[in-house]
């Protein structure tokens, strides 16, 4: 009988993390915000059908960055466990945070139990019911369950130091609007050397002025406009 | 309550009712599940009663009555029967108040449900046929007393214009060209809907005319409320065209039913002050 190597579990949480973060990197990342009307998601995305940022439920919003059929099946998850949260006990019951633990557990089970952890990240967002944004929250949750409660402003995805750096200091400060806070998003995401058309980008917000279903998307031509003023 | 997850084999999809039926949490909260009481006790239970739907030249208009009875009482003088389904759409409702209240509830969850997980929503004929689904559903507790019929309307995006759906008690789905009307005064609502009508009519128009099915039928149907003006209470009005759906506000109706109840009045007045 042969006895399978010994491998100290220190090393296989390291190869673990080291090959999700692996796998993250090698998507494009997204930059999300709180500006004066709600919280915009500008991501970094070709494709027009394949949705990084989508809508959870009234004030809460998904994005994901890394392979696409995961974040995508959490994403469903996600919407699923707030309409039945929402359809046995009231719309008012379904928060961020429940559903932000719920994902890390779910997460943190894959990554010690299994033999391939997911290769995401993912953030899900919450506009709170004060005009002036202090009931806002966004949760950051990586590939192993950490959750990583935000207050300002965060990005996902690979190269995030960069992109957070150059992002810092575009960024205009609080209170800041919609357009100045989406264009610093985009020379972040672009860097130096490239520039980012809206068509290669995805970008929705929840809007407090919206009403019930805070989640709109913007369209390309909005983002153009924006990105040309 | 944890994340809910499923294999590719049992995978609910975008079906909210299906998800419902699947998950723990749904398994005492189910309203499709009354089914399975054998006997309803013999009891007089909340009923609602006249709503009314009518084409116009760019959308639809839906109208209900504010009556519930419990037999010969009268329960509630202010019951909505007509609901926003989703932004394009709207459903109105007579039958046994409680589950008609559920399936609407389950309804408009179920639109906003698949939107959410399909990424687009259900064209305006999907949504007809899961209403279906949902009467049909229900036949059992329709055979013990609960019936739950409604009208379903709503303005076609795709063909951009209005359209109106009618139902059985079997979940049967049924297209009607220009009006429908359901509950226990609709014969009355629908006969002068009927002579009322006209191609192209405005929006105006049809408000007017679906007031008027309602007042009509109030008068000869017990379990019909009429237009109240002493305790503000009018029949919910709802117009869906391009725009989207969009509730009447009160002070508009209570403008087209006192105009409606001087039409009336002249009427009878110039008959010489005999019965109407």
């Amino acid at each position: 009988m042969t006895m399978p190597f010994y491998a100290p579990p220190e090393q296989v949480m390291k190869d673990k993390a080291d090959y999700a973060r692996k796998g993250i990197a090698r998507g494009r990342s997204l930059v999300a915000f709180r500006y004066g009307g709600g919280i915009a998601i500008v991501a970094e995305n070709t494709s027009s059908t394949l949705r990084k940022v989508s809508e959870i439920y009234d004030r809460i919003a998904f994005a994901g960055v890394g392979r696409y059929n995961e974040f995508d099946q959490l994403r469903i998850a996600g919407v699923r466990h707030a309409d039945l949260k929402g359809f046995a006990f009231s719309r008012e019951d379904v928060d961020a945070r429940s559903l932000a633990n719920a994902y890390a557990q779910s997460l943190g089970q894959v990554f010690t139990h299994e033999v391939k952890p997911m290769e995401v990240e993912i953030l899900v967002a919450e506009i709170g019911l004060d005009d002036d944004g202090r009931g806002d929250q966004l949760f950051h949750i990586l590939y192993d369950g950490t959750v990583v409660d935000e207050d300002d402003w965060v990005v996902l995805g690979g190269e995030t130091e960069e992109i957070s750096e150059r992002f810092e200091e575009a960024l205009p400060d609080a209170p800041r609007g919609l357009a100045g806070g989406v264009r610093a998003a985009v020379a972040a995401l672009a860097g130096p050397d490239r520039t980012l058309s809206a068509d290669s980008l995805e970008t929705a917000v929840l809007d407090r002025a919206n009403g019930r279903r805070a989640f709109r998307r913007l369209t390309d031509e909005e983002v153009a406009t924006i990105l040309d003023a | 309550m944890s994340l809910p997850r499923f294999g590719p084999h049992d995978d609910p999809g975008p079906n909210f009712a299906a998800l419902l039926r699947l998950s723990r949490a749904g398994s005492d909260t189910n309203p499709l599940a009354a089914a399975d009481h054998p006997r309803a006790a013999p009891m007089e239970i909340p009923h609602g009663t006249t709503c009314v739907a009518v084409r116009y030249d760019s959308g639809v208009v839906l109208a209900g009555d504010r009556r519930a009875t419990a037999g010969h009482l009268i329960s509630n003088h202010r019951i909505e029967k007509v609901f926003p389904a989703d932004r394009h759409s709207g459903v109105a409702i007579a039958g046994a108040a409680g589950p008609s209240a559920e399936m609407v509830r389950l309804f408009q969850l179920q639109l906003e449900h698949y939107e959410k997980v399909e990424g687009t929503p259900i064209s305006l004929e999907g949504k007809a046929n899961q209403l279906g689904q949902m009467v049909r559903a229900n036949l059992p507790a329709a055979m013990q007393g609960l019936v739950v019929v409604p009208i379903f309307a709503g303005f076609d995006t795709a063909a951009s214009r209005g359209r109106i759906f009618e139902y059985d008690v079997t979940g049967g789905r049924y297209e009607e060209r220009d009006h429908a009307a359901t509950g226990s005064g609709s014969l009355h609502a629908d006969t002068v809907v009927k002579l009322g009508f006209r191609p192209s009519m405005t929006r105006t128009a049809a408000t007017d005319l679906v007031l008027d099915a309602l007042f009509v039928a109030s008068d000869a149907d017990s379990a019909t409320g009429g237009p109240d003006p002493v305790r503000d209470v009018f029949p919910v009005v709802a117009v869906i065209d391009a725009d989207g759906y969009q509730r009447l506000d009160d002070s508009e109706l209570r403008r087209r039913t006192e105009r409606l109840l001087r039409r009336h009045r002249s009427r009878r007045e110039a008959d010489g002050g005999g019965k109407s």
